[in-house]
């Protein structure tokens, strides 16, 4: 039984909406930014800010990844999981080929080299099993969500796996140091949001993930490899975390079963924060880069602040999360012809 | 005249707009008990809204709706249809999960105590499908049924209400010949029980047979109301579309005798579907497919461009044997395919008009970005050459009517510059300005030296546009008819299986 659609929906209030969707998340970040200020005037100053746009950068990385998955209509919940393990992986393989190659360029090459094969195949192995399988993407993500967890568990014998501090200190200027004042983690964050960006808005690929997104059967019938698109997102996915973890290994130089735990959430949280539609057909990747900050931001804030205990730090980017959501689908609503 | 006060539901100087865009103007309906009274207009004419304002889904921007001479202001379809006005969808709004008693009783479940009564619900579910003459089992679930099975419960779903107005929107569209007969002797029963029908339809044919009375919408301004009787199709057409409508089917090209075979088609096997189908494609030729909804036309189409399985079977592309994987490799090939679903695998609704144009071919707007300035430019060029009619700047292909929907997307597979074209069901739900429009747009293809498979359960369609005629019964390609063998009686026999190949085990089975 559906209510009648009444009538005031006036051209004007149509704009106003559709701004509010494309701009919302920047707008919310505005607010964040200068609540943060008020709290803490500290929190504007440089070192602040790079050292939060450094934190951002892993989610972020990873949940650029995650916009075009969740675009396509798929899900991945094992991304935090495969960064632990791949940061597993690549602790044994540096510290195993240290003593071959000696504590420079060529170990950590090995090691990033192994991240971003492992990265591409763990993706891949989603995407196909998902596509050719005919599983949903929930539970198939889900299984190897406990697969990789278990692996980085049973590789650390239940401990932690630590990298050789000879070769840590060839790799920590991969998360430590700067470039022209902005740290390394954020110029890779940039490119891969600009890569991103370029990606799903003016390639084919970006434009048959909103198609199949929205309806797979419009997209198979309009001559569209469907399942290999479907497997190129969940592979893009895997570069990404493998991108992410490549930056973070240098930053602790060890990893354990504790190790990206609830990583999958917080990407899928700054999808969602940053308007694409978590049903897929709609994606936007610097509303993603903005999510990602904010999550951060407001862990940020709380740090700074007395009044609020950094234990709620959950609490309020679950409000955040479900605001910004409701936010948005009023926006859809009022948009409906 | 007629006055409003012995009326079931009026509609009076009815007014509606969306976001500033005018569609309904000032327009009166008057609704009988004990009437037929059909809904007449192009695409787009308003004839959706108007019926969605007298059921109570959307409120007029001016104007009343009365119901027994009083006035009302609906804000639920279900105060509506507390009233007694059911209105069956045009898109079929059941819960797929759900099994056909469930879908029947959703919302008013009969209770005994705060339990549900299933067998009471059961039972009169059983009713009002026999009434039907159909042979749903309850206890299905929705997902389970044909399109046409769906269609008919949506029906008796109605018919369960106690009715005074039944409004019903293109209901033949997804009926077998049989369903259609069967929905108008119930309609004729309804009819003598005084229940007021309001009938919406796009085929002249059926409303000069069950029509009492008829009103012509055209642009969103009530044109002509009348008894149905004083008026003949042409006539019909012509208020419509407020032009003559001359030579609905243009004459055919003539196809020489050496016209070389473009696609062949061996001993098809789709499981389930279809049993050794085999036929030729010559150039400039179009090839019509008959047969009842259900009959595995388009499951044979399908098979041979990559969409379907086969078990068995050749598809041979200008005399060389070929194999499509997937219809990305017929597409290669130049053959496109229109697919008779066009809201469910034509189109992306969501999605605007320029993405869901270029997304068949979108390989000729990149290097390696697509370029979006050529898209919109080919974007111009279709509207302009397949004549998309947007009232508005429409943002999504949802907001299109009919019409142009099929236009925009007859535009996005011709834009691959095919040789061959597969249509399936171009015309269905589609007023007759827009009929002709395609039938012309066939010929064009022919002209140009493009063959065409044309498949349609229109019989007038098949025999005014198609040189040769192959009928399918139950998965068996039964005859191809040619030249004087085209005709509506012999279609009807090879689509039953009197006639032709197989015509025993049919009878049989």
């Amino acid at each position: 039984m559906s209510n009648v659609v009444p009538e005031h929906k006036s051209s004007k209030r149509g704009t106003v909406s559709i701004d509010f969707k494309t701009w919302g998340p920047f707008v919310a970040l505005v607010v964040l930014a200068l609540l943060g200020v008020l709290i803490n005037p500290a929190f504007l100053g440089l070192d602040n800010l790079a050292n939060m746009l450094t934190r951002s950068a892993f989610i972020g990385i990873i949940a650029v990844g995650a916009t075009f998955v969740i675009t396509a209509g798929g899900l991945d919940l094992s991304v935090g999981s495969m960064a632990a393990f791949i940061a597993g992986v690549m602790i044994i393989l540096m510290n195993g080929v240290l003593e071959q190659f000696g504590p420079g360029l060529v170990t950590v090459s090995i090691g990033v080299g192994a991240s971003l094969i492992l990265g591409v195949g763990a993706g891949f192995i989603n995407g196909i099993v998902t596509t050719k399988g005919r599983i949903e993407a929930f539970i198939v993500t889900l299984g190897t969500m406990g697969i990789y967890r278990s692996l980085v568990t049973y590789l650390a014998d239940g401990g932690t796996l630590t990298l050789d501090w000879n070769v840590r200190d060839v790799y920590r200027p991969v998360y430590y140091d700067s470039l022209l004042g902005i740290p390394i983690p954020v110029w890779v964050f940039l490119f891969v949001a600009v890569t991103g960006y370029i990606l799903l808005n003016y390639t084919r690929f970006g434009r048959y993930c909103f198609a199949i997104g929205s309806n797979e059967k419009v997209a198979e019938y309009s001559a569209i490899h469907v399942d290999r698109v479907k497997t190129l997102t969940y592979v893009m996915q895997g570069v990404c975390v493998s991108l992410a973890t490549i930056i973070y290994v240098p930053r602790l130089g060890s990893a354990s079963a504790a190790t990206g735990v609830l990583w999958e959430l917080e990407a899928i949280a700054a999808v969602i924060i940053g308007g694409t539609v978590l049903k897929g057909g709609h994606g936007r990747i610097w509303g993603t880069v903005v999510g990602a900050i904010m999550l951060t931001m407001i862990g940020n804030i709380l740090n700074l602040t007395d009044a609020i205990s950094n234990y709620l730090n959950g609490t309020v980017q679950g409000i955040i999360i479900i605001v910004a959501v409701y936010l948005q689908r009023a926006a859809w609503r009022k948009g409906e012809p | 005249m007629e006055s409003i006060h012995d009326s079931v539901l009026a509609g009076r100087r009815i007014c509606r707009s969306f976001s500033g865009n005018q569609v309904l103007f000032d327009v009166d309906l008057v609704l009988r008990a004990g009437e037929v009274h059909a809904l007449l207009g192009e695409n787009g004419a308003g004839k959706s809204t108007l019926v969605r304002i007298l059921a109570g889904y959307l409120s007029p921007s001016s104007g009343d709706v009365l119901v027994g001479g009083e006035q009302r202001q609906y804000r639920s379809s279900g105060e509506a249809e507390s009233d007694g006005i059911v209105m069956i969808h045009q898109e079929l709004a059941l819960a797929d999960q759900l099994s056909v008693e469930e879908n029947i009783f959703l919302g008013r479940e009969i209770r005994q105590g705060p339990f549900l009564d299933r067998s009471a619900m059961r039972a009169r579910c059983r009713e009002a499908l026999a009434a039907l003459e159909s042979d749903v089992d309850p206890r299905q679930r929705i997902k389970e049924l044909s399109t046409s099975d769906q269609q008919m419960v949506e029906i008796a779903k109605a018919i369960t209400h106690d009715v005074r107005v039944l409004i019903m929107d293109e209901p033949t569209a997804a009926l077998t010949e049989h369903e259609v007969q069967v929905l108008f002797a119930l309609i004729a029963r309804l009819r003598e029980r005084g229940v007021a029908i309001l009938y919406i339809s796009h085929k002249l044919r059926e409303i000069a047979q069950i029509a009492d009375r008829v009103t012509v919408l055209r642009d969103g301004r009530l044109i002509e109301t009348g008894l149905a009787s004083a008026y003949d199709t042409e006539e019909l057409s012509r208020l419509m579309v407020g032009r003559e409508i001359t030579e609905m089917y243009p004459a055919r090209a003539v196809v020489s005798e050496q016209a070389p075979v473009v696609l062949e088609a061996r001993d098809i096997v789709v499981p389930r579907a279809v049993h050794h189908a085999s036929f030729s494609l010559r150039q400039g030729e179009v090839l019509g497919f008959g047969g009842v909804v259900g009959a595995g036309r388009t499951a044979l189409i399908e098979s041979i461009l990559g969409l379907r399985r086969r078990s068995a079977g050749q598809v041979l592309h200008k005399g060389q044997p070929v194999i499509f994987r997937h219809l990305r490799d017929a597409v290669r090939h130049r053959i496109a395919y229109l697919t008779e679903d066009r809201k469910g695998k034509g189109l992306v609704l969501n999605m605007g008009l320029r993405p869901n144009l270029t997304l068949m071919n979108l390989r000729d707007y990149c290097h390696p970005l697509i370029d979006r300035r050529r898209e919109d430019q080919a974007f111009d060029a279709a509207v302009e050459r397949f004549d998309i009619r947007l009232r508005t700047q429409a943002s999504t292909v949802a907001e299109l009517s009919g019409g142009n929907q099929q236009k925009l997307l007859l535009a996005k597979v011709m834009s691959i510059d095919p040789e061959i074209v597969i249509i399936n069901e171009p015309t269905r739900g589609i007023d007759v300005g827009t009929k002709q429009e395609i039938y012309h747009f066939i010929r064009e293809l022919t002209d140009a030296g493009k063959s065409v498979i044309l498949i349609s359960s229109e019989m007038s369609e098949l025999i005014g546009l198609s040189h040769r005629v192959a009928v399918m019964c139950a998965g068996v390609l039964t005859g191809i008819l040619e030249e004087e063998q085209i005709s509506e009686q012999e279609i009807m026999q090879y689509a039953s299986g009197i006639k032709g190949v197989g015509a025993d085990e049919q009878r049989r089975a």
